[in-house]
């Protein structure tokens, strides 16, 4: 999915939100995560339109604060909104994005089928971001935050974190 | 715009107590794996919980909060169902206590994403994704428990036989949601009842479990009459909000 169609962000605000990490998983900007939906400075104010991931996610208030902070910097006011509608879905992760969670070592989302699949159907479909053996299985379908699943590989034994496909 | 304010708390109440007695959980889970599980789940509802106060508390307009409407209210003020109230005992009943309730809270979101009022609707739609995990895991317990050891067993055809009574009143409307049904804003509940105890049943059946068959049912929570176990949690939720008044973090 085309994160540049499905959202409205003006080009001049793109380097400094790309320059906002995940307060989580720091390897990603809110950018590559999907959740920014509009940004447009207008009178001086940059008005920002942001979708939550998860209910209780407790970055989101965090990212919000980030937000403000990172546009204060460039002297410039910034309003969070958060809006639900449309909701946060795995697919606006961007390609880059979803490399960067591998190189971090979280394996990306299958698709809606398949992680039903990985996740209930105990079936061997989740690559290990470290050695890249499907030779893997799940410990537990909650992770160490809302959005991961814990695996473990059975080939090079260690553990880590796979983002749940959220559709 | 009183009833959409009531409408809202009767949906969201539930979510809070629940949330509340999942997050009681921190730290004692059986497990390290479910511990963080059920805290997971109890985040989730508390998220949820937040978007639905947060726009109570726009719909009111006087200045009050979402914290407010959570921690500052008296018993008979809360309109959740007793089911959700049930404190946490072992883990089998801890299990089916949410299990009961996951059932309906799918059906009922599914239903309420078509609301004509559209911040519920948006809510609903979010909610969803995250309640679907939630019936999944607590459904693969019930199974995991009740086709498990003799003791599993035990422990979890007791649980049901005794949250069985607090079903019920899951489809019971009030005068609130019998109005807010009508306009096509809130979800006609006794639409879910067949659905509901059909999916129950399914899984109790899976799990090598017995349906219970008493047709006595329990009722109050939504009109503010608790069970005992009420004080003791709102004593915990709401302690620290009335011993430091307007305390921030």
């Amino acid at each position: 999915m085309d994160l540049i169609e499905k959202s409205n962000i003006q080009d001049h605000l793109y380097a400094i939100l790309d320059s906002i990490p995940d307060p989580e998983i720091p390897v990603i900007s809110l950018l590559d995560l999907g959740v920014i939906r509009y940004a447009v400075e207008s009178d001086g104010v940059v008005y920002i339109k942001m979708t939550p991931t998860y209910s209780g996610c407790p970055a989101t208030d965090v990212m919000s604060d980030d937000i403000k902070a990172a546009f204060a910097k460039e002297g410039k006011k910034a309003e969070v909104e958060l809006i639900l509608s449309p909701a946060w879905s795995t697919d606006w992760i961007s390609e880059e994005g979803l490399q960067k969670l591998e190189e971090y070592g979280i394996a990306r989302p299958l698709s809606e089928s398949h992680d039903k699949d990985a996740l209930l159907g105990g079936k061997k479909l989740v690559k290990c971001p470290q050695c890249g053996s499907k030779e893997t299985h799940l410990v537990s379908q909650f992770g160490s935050t809302p959005c991961k699943a814990l695996f473990k590989c059975d080939d090079c034994h260690e553990p880590f974190d796979y983002f749940k496909c959220l559709k | 715009m009183n009833n959409l304010y009531n409408y809202i708390l009767t949906i969201a109440d539930n979510s809070l107590i629940l949330g509340q007695r999942m997050g009681e959980l921190c730290g004692h889970g059986p497990s390290l794996e479910t511990d963080i599980a059920c805290t997971n789940i109890s985040l989730d509802l508390l998220g949820q919980v937040r978007s639905y106060y947060q726009y109570a508390a726009k719909i009111a307009g006087d200045g009050r909060t979402e914290d407010d409407i959570a921690m500052l209210r008296t018993e008979r003020e809360y309109v959740n169902v007793l089911l959700v109230e049930q404190p946490n005992t072992d883990f089998a009943y801890t299990m089916a206590r949410h299990f009961l309730f996951d059932v309906y809270h799918f059906l009922f979101l599914k239903e309420l994403e078509k609301s004509k009022d559209l911040t519920l609707a948006a809510i609903a739609t979010k909610s969803l994704k995250e309640v679907s995990y939630h019936e999944r895991f607590t459904s693969d317990w019930i199974r995991r428990l009740g086709d498990g050891t003799e003791e599993s067993h035990k422990r979890m055809q007791a649980a049901i036989d005794e949250l069985w009574m607090y079903t019920d009143e899951l489809f019971n409307p009030t005068p609130t949601e019998i109005a807010m049904a009508e306009e096509g804003i809130g979800v006609d509940i006794t639409k879910l009842k067949p659905k509901y105890y059909e999916t129950v049943s399914e899984v109790l059946e899976e799990a090598t479990l017995k349906v219970p068959e008493s047709k006595y049912f329990h009722k109050g929570g939504k009109q503010g009459v608790h069970t005992e176990h009420m004080g003791f949690l709102l004593a915990e939720l709401q302690y620290m909000q009335r011993t430091y008044p307007n305390l921030e973090w």
